[in-house]
């Protein structure tokens, strides 16, 4: 199979950067994506071009690294798909593919396809945790979980932190990854005693980091490659109505407990 | 030198806790007083650091993805190994400790591996209690499913993302670290080297791989979690950042290096479909339950699966293991694909590949429950073959996977530079020469929360008390040498991209010291190695410049480790004269095909130790000694 593409190159934060466009030749149809990036920046390298800097790590979509914008789609076209694991099947001979990295201002470009989601560590940092010491744990099955709470901590908890939702949504906004954080922890007996805190905390971080509001169009549900549904949003407002609700802000949620 | 694994004496039941109670402390108004660097945020490197900074130690992260969270630690499946005997079916410390050491081919130490068994449980009291939402049943009770090499049912699991949900429960605990104030992290730096000042490790020199500045930074201590070297092979189911590079420099600064030659080649992988793959996917282990492995019985049938009728399939693990069958150990199911395939009969495209068949559990359980135990896996081995399992069987061949060496550490952790530790699989310390499956994700939560918190406070109530900052000569050296190194890779121009000599290199080393090894081949990869080396330091060709993030270079630092730690890896797997768990030579096995240990020369870890660029490694030998199990050839047939 044969493509062009047409490439977003910056060299640096500081640059402004542009569209740049490539021919990829010779392409496996059983190439993911990225394989076939390693392929023209191979054949870059061999004619004097720098080649693309992009994100990967475990190419098989489960560690969030990459982070690509493929056709106006956050990891392509290929649903609950992250883009190390979409494959050139999925495109047609000859077809122009545009690629481009998560554009949010919270998400700053590094260079080329490469951004900076620091932030997404930052919001986790501020509250996103059970504050739980090393050795502290009471036995295991001290604390019953129902199945169901198990279940629907584990739907909330299998996010990856790409940001595609962010990348994907026309405010930016991080509401899907906050919310996937916050159900998981809320949904279980052992992240009550700081439920109040921990939703106040993560959300004044994310808005402190410059993501914008959720206008519910859910482009982020339908780009998720863990297809994490927008109801953890509806959960999230309600996690923090109930606490800011009842005279608001973090200062009503310094005691302990619900 | 002789190497002292520091065992405690004492029965082996009591020696953990005898040994808890003979370390010094230091106090908690003085924790803060001592430094740590962790390299890796992974279960072990991510545990650690939280642990150490909720005791009060002032710790330095350091990862090279853009976040602690990425570590390929979450790309485990399967599960974590616990004691609990939840199910009633008999576990017991005592089973957990037997079944690893036997599983490890007997070639792994009695007391690590049985403080591992002891410290299980309180990993998943732990996991539990940082909101790991582990697989419940009805009643709330956490549930089990049973893994190979056991006869009881005790791995924890969170669906099919067991080491993700783990790794998030570390992550998330360092953060809490991070956010206290309390760790400092450094994300999108990679480690260049270990400095060490008078015998001492005391700081490493990184670099940024945003702005590609070189900086270094001083501690009372180093702790080395960088994970495995599997990705030596180019293709491996390991993330594409990983390497060897952090426990290569540290093996090159005076750290001995453990058994380079165990690695684990795991049987069920999706096969190599052609040149351009930067990576092998794992299918979970738990399809054999199910499926049925066969090949055509007749050597370049290139019929369809569904055109072969059943006189005229090879169910090779049926025939060879009955008792067994489809669910031999990880070794034998993955040397015996590879002998079919040599044979000629394997499948698909490249030949190398067997079917694995779940027709006829489909057709006795339905298709329905099929699709429900394994839709997950059908789904990503559609996404990756654009094929349907459903339709036909699915092609599987083994891959490089795990690798049980690692730096040599005692039974503190520390490796034979004083003040390095080594924790996770970047140590050689609990598997021996094979892993049990669910005993990785154990194994490195163990070392990161529950042994090194206390085996380091007795260094640093112990060590010399002299402070080292980066002025010291030792830094500015390493400094230096990084950076020429960098700007040699920079200044050779040559015709080959990193990538390419990275690829020459992985094919060699599958070729000759992968599933199975024999004098010829390794002594044949001996040759070319250098060979290749040679070339890489006089074609290589490097784009960009050091300054500012350049993937070219990056990946040019691993492979000039890679080309050196290969040799180094063909040398183990050439003295080893023996075969045990994944290392399989091929002169070295008994008349039925099965590995021939030979106890009485090689019951021992091999550790090397570097004697610089011209001389050749020296072989230290730790013996291994068994005094509550008894050494016995595994038979599965």
């Amino acid at each position: 199979m044969n493509f062009k593409l047409k490439v977003w190159r910056q060299k640096n934060s500081r640059d402004k950067g542009q569209m740049v466009t490539y021919e990829a030749k010779n392409v496996s149809p059983d190439m993911s994506f990225l394989e076939m990036l390693d392929l023209v920046n191979e054949e870059l390298t061999g004619s004097g071009v720098e080649p693309i800097a992009f994100d990967s790590d475990c190419r098989e979509g489960i560690c969030g690294m990459c982070s690509l914008v493929i056709n106006g789609i956050a990891h392509g076209p290929d649903r609950g798909t992250a883009a190390c694991q979409l494959h050139m099947r999925k495109f047609k001979n000859g077809e122009t593919i545009y690629i481009e990295p998560w554009r949010a201002k919270a998400f700053p470009v590094l260079k080329d396809l490469v951004t900076d989601r620091s932030a997404f560590d930052r919001i986790i940092q501020a509250g996103g945790f059970i504050s739980v010491n090393t050795g502290s744990a009471p036995e295991a099955n001290s604390i019953l979980i129902s199945k169901e709470s198990a279940e629907n901590a584990m739907d909330a908890a299998a996010c990856i932190g790409c940001g595609a939702c962010v990348a994907s949504c026309k405010n930016a906004s991080a509401m899907l990854f906050v919310a996937a954080k916050v159900s998981h922890l809320a949904a279980l007996p052992q992240g009550q005693v700081e439920r109040a805190k921990r939703v106040d905390k993560m959300i004044a971080q994310m808005d402190k980091e410059g993501f914008g509001n959720c206008t519910n169009q859910f482009e982020c549900e339908a780009v998720c490659p863990k297809e994490i549904s927008v109801s953890f949003i509806a959960k999230m407002n309600r996690e923090y109505l109930a606490f800011a609700s009842k005279g608001g802000g973090p200062e009503t949620t310094k005691g302990e407990g619900i | 030198m002789i190497l002292d694994s520091k065992i405690p004496s004492g029965p082996l039941t009591e020696k953990w806790d005898r040994h808890r109670f003979e370390m010094k402390l230091v106090n908690p108004a003085n924790k803060r007083k001592f430094s740590a660097i962790v390299v890796g945020t992974g279960l072990a490197g991510a545990s650690a650091a939280a642990s150490l900074a909720e005791l009060g130690y002032d710790v330095k992260a350091f990862c090279f993805q853009d976040s602690p969270r990425r570590a390929h630690s979450i790309a485990a499946q399967g599960g974590i190994n616990a004691a609990k005997n939840y199910q009633n079916d008999g576990d017991s410390v005592w089973r957990l400790f037997y079944d690893t050491i036997k599983g490890g081919d007997f070639r792994a130490r009695e007391a690590n591996v049985y403080r591992l068994a002891q410290i299980s449980n309180a990993i998943i009291d732990q996991c539990v209690a940082q909101g790991v939402p582990f697989a419940r049943e009805y009643g709330g009770y956490l549930t089990n499913r049973s893994f190979g090499g056991a006869q009881v049912s005790r791995t924890f699991y969170a669906r099919g993302q067991t080491g993700q949900q783990l790794l998030l429960g570390a992550y998330q605990a360092l953060s809490r670290q991070i956010g206290l104030g309390n760790v400092k992290m450094f994300s999108r730096t990679e480690m260049l080297d270990l400095v060490v000042v008078e015998g001492h490790a005391k700081g490493i020199v990184v670099r940024n791989l945003v702005d590609g500045t070189i900086s270094s930074h001083a501690a009372d201590a180093v702790v080395l979690a960088t994970g495995g070297y599997a990705s030596v092979f180019y293709l491996s189911t390991n993330a594409v950042g990983c390497n060897v590079t952090a426990i290569y420099r540290a093996y090159k600064k005076g750290a001995f290096f453990a058994n380079p030659c165990y690695t684990q080649i795991h049987p069920t992988c999706i096969p190599v479909s052609g040149d351009h793959q930067s990576k092998l996917t794992l299918m979970s282990e738990s399809l054999r339950n199910d499926g049925r492995i066969w090949v055509p019985l007749k050597k370049g049938d290139n019929r369809r699966p569904d055109e072969i009728p059943e006189s005229e399939r090879d169910y090779y693990l049926e025939r060879k293991y009955p008792s067994y069958g489809n669910l031999a150990p990880r070794d034998i199911s993955s040397r015996s694909a590879k002998a079919v395939c040599d044979e000629g009969r394997g499948v698909g495209q490249t030949g190398r590949g067997v079917y694995l068949d779940l027709a006829e559990a489909t057709k006795r359980l339905g298709e329905q429950t099929i699709r429900e135990r394994y839709g997950n896996l059908f789904d990503m081995y559609k996404k990756i073959t654009g094929e349907d399992p459903a339709k036909a069987p699915m092609r599987i061949y083994p891959a490089p996977h795990y690798t049980m060496g690692g730096l040599w550490v005692d039974y503190n952790l520390m490796s034979t530079v004083p003040g390095l530790y080594v924790i996770g699989e970047a140590n050689f310390s609990d598997h021996g020469a094979n892993r049990l499956g669910a005993s990785a994700l154990m194994q490195g939560l163990a070392d990161g929360y529950f042994i090194l918190p206390y085996t380091i406070g007795h260094y640093f109530a112990t060590m010399p008390k002299t402070k080292t900052t980066v002025d010291h000569v030792e830094f500015k050296k390493a400094e230096e040498t990084a950076a020429t190194k960098i700007k040699k890779f920079l200044s050779i121009k040559g015709k080959r991209t990193a990538g390419s000599f990275y690829h020459e290199l992985g094919s060699l080393l599958w070729e000759y010291c992968g599933m199975a090894r024999n004098e010829t081949g390794l002594k044949k990869a001996l040759a070319k190695i250098p060979e290749l080396r040679e070339e890489f330091w006089k074609n290589l060709n490097v784009l960009g410049d050091s300054e500012g993030t350049n993937q070219s270079l990056e990946k040019a630092g691993r492979v000039a480790d890679f080309l050196e730690f290969g040799e180094f890896m063909c040398q183990d797997a050439l003295g080893r004269k023996e075969s045990c768990g994944g290392h399989f030579r091929e002169e070295y096995q008994a008349p039925d095909g099965e590995a021939l240990r030979d106890d009485a020369n090689f019951c021992y870890v091999g550790a090397w130790e570097h004697k610089g660029e011209v001389q050749a490694p020296v072989l230290h030998k730790e013996p291994l000694e068994f005094e509550n199990v008894k050494l016995m050839q595994r038979s599965y047939k």
